[in-house]
């Protein structure tokens, strides 16, 4: 028998639905780290059972939860809206078209002062699980399964080569690894799914590239 | 190891231990950690089941987005109160507990998924009472609680536990089935006692749809998830009693496998039939939508 006993002996989480409540959290939670919790305003675009049903299954609060850093098992979920107020975040939810998108998806754009910061579109596909399909419209696929690594790189030669030569001095096995870019020679990104989490040090090495603006760990456990 | 239930049965009587004692095996194979480990983390989940088993007992869930705020408070003022019930005290109290657990789901609480969320009242339920009547040790329940997932691991494995795909009989119904069976193991029954209850539990439930009102995880679900809390006590009775299934347990999987993927679509989670479509449920949303 290969699937865990826990596996149905769980997961623990907020009710009422592990797609609609409970990963729809998750979902904030990967997009927060994405953005490493910098920004005053997010707006949530709501696609399909997550618009039709999200209010019933408290969804709207579970994406807002997420983002302010809130578990998928923090009974604080439901009173999200109040603790976005004390931390002085301002939000909104509206409908949105997602072209081809699965039935349970978000599309969450964070502002820093007036200006778009980041989108990051996700999806909940059942039982807890989620998935990050886009970052600021650059194709990826974080599973949440294992900790990642993203990287946001000029697209010039040597940058891969340069993460991949810092994972591997320290140690660090990689699971999967993506690259995407917009247009040659402008902006790129990376998203690595390692076995183990890493430490601060690494992340600094992985910024001392000159090409390379932006780094983010992802703990998605 | 084992790929069904036919094959679990097999190990236990063999080497002539419970069936938890082949589930904790095999749960130590795969996923690398001692059986201490495991148990721990079984201890941990149960804790989450036993609360919220009991929260709504006696305070309602906040009503917001709620439809069945009250109904376990009500359920247990019924079976500890003054009137003569027709189930008894102990059966009503069961009922309660499952209730309990569906209403602080409704109403965005804590919950262990067992296997589902819109499951997740019935083996809290019955494991529960089962173990306080009986005063078994936090060992014993544990163990009880591994019976319970390992049986449900092997359907999530050659069936499914999903509403959407199965029907409610695929998440209520194998809940209950393996309530039942792991009742059966803390009640002192024989492994194949409970093999047999959780076929008849199984049996007992075929064909159920998944028509929650308005898509939400409330109406009929917690209903359900009292009655197939009862539905696993009573098939635990009928096995430990001498009563055969004839038909091996993995057959009933599959048949309760082939029966959802038979229902129709309007029958399986989507609110476009059974009791979501009737007439009440749809005046029930268009109110709960206005306010």
């Amino acid at each position: 028998m290969n699937t865990s006993i826990f596996q149905v002996a769980g997961p623990v989480m907020i009710g009422p639905s592990s797609s609609h409540t409970a990963g729809a959290a998750k979902i904030g939670r990967i997009a927060r780290q994405i953005v490493n919790g910098d920004f005053e305003r997010v707006t949530f675009g709501l696609y399909g059972s997550f618009e039709k049903t999200g209010k019933g299954h408290g969804t709207d609060k579970a994406l807002l939860a997420g983002v302010l850093g809130i578990r998928e098992d923090d009974e604080d979920i439901s009173r999200s809206f109040e603790l976005a107020g004390q931390a002085q975040i301002e939000f909104e939810f509206y409908p949105v078209e997602l072209d081809g998108a699965h039935e349970n998806s978000v599309l969450i754009t964070f502002f820093k002062e007036g200006q778009v910061k980041t989108t990051v579109q996700g999806a909940s596909i059942g039982g807890g699980n989620v998935r990050i399909v886009k970052i600021d419209g650059y194709e990826i696929g974080i599973s949440g399964q294992l900790p990642t690594i993203f990287v946001k790189q000029n697209d010039q030669k040597g940058v891969i080569s340069h993460v991949a030569t810092v994972l591997a001095d320290s140690d660090i096995n990689i699971a999967t690894m993506k690259v995407s870019r917009m247009q040659k020679k402008q902006d790129a990104i990376c998203v690595i799914e390692i076995d183990d989490s890493i430490d601060e040090t690494i992340l600094q090495k992985l910024k001392e590239h000159p090409y390379i603006q932006i780094v983010r760990f992802i703990a998605c456990a | 190891m084992y790929k069904n239930i036919k094959g679990l049965l097999a190990l236990a009587e063999d080497r002539q231990v419970s069936l938890s004692q082949i589930i904790l095996d095999n749960e130590v194979k795969h996923s690398e950690k001692s059986p201490a480990e495991i148990l721990s983390v079984m201890a941990s989940r149960y804790e989450v089941m036993k609360n919220s088993a009991e929260k709504a007992l006696e305070q309602p869930t906040s009503p917001e987005g709620n439809l069945i705020c009250g109904i376990a408070a009500a359920q247990y003022g019924y079976a500890t109160g003054q009137s003569d019930t027709l189930c008894g005290s102990f059966v009503n109290l069961v009922m309660a507990r499952a209730l309990s657990s569906s209403e602080v789901n409704a109403s965005m609480g804590k919950i262990c998924a067992m296997p589902t969320a819109g499951s997740c009242g019935i083996v809290p339920a019955v494991i529960l009472s089962v173990a306080e009547r009986q005063g078994a040790s936090e060992e014993k329940t544990l163990l009880a609680l591994l019976t319970a997932s390992g049986l449900g691991a092997i359907v999530t494995e050659n069936a499914t536990v999903a509403g959407a795909e199965g029907g409610c009989q695929a998440e209520c119904g194998v809940a209950a089935a393996m309530a039942s069976a792991a009742a059966v193991e803390l009640w002192g029954g024989t492994p194949a006692q409970s093999v047999i209850a959780f076929s008849l539990c199984l049996m007992n439930i075929m064909g159920l749809v998944c028509d929650p009102v308005g898509g939400l995880v409330q109406i009929p679900c917690a209903q359900r998830n009292a009655s197939q809390a009862v539905n696993a006590l009573l098939s635990a009775d009928l096995a430990m009693a001498g009563v055969q299934s004839y038909m091996d347990a993995d057959e009933v999987v599959e048949a309760m496998y082939k029966v959802g993927k038979m229902l129709p679509m309007q029958l399986r989670e989507t609110a476009l039939g059974g009791i979501a479509a009737t007439e009440s449920a749809v005046k029930l949303m268009e109110n709960m939508n206005n306010k």
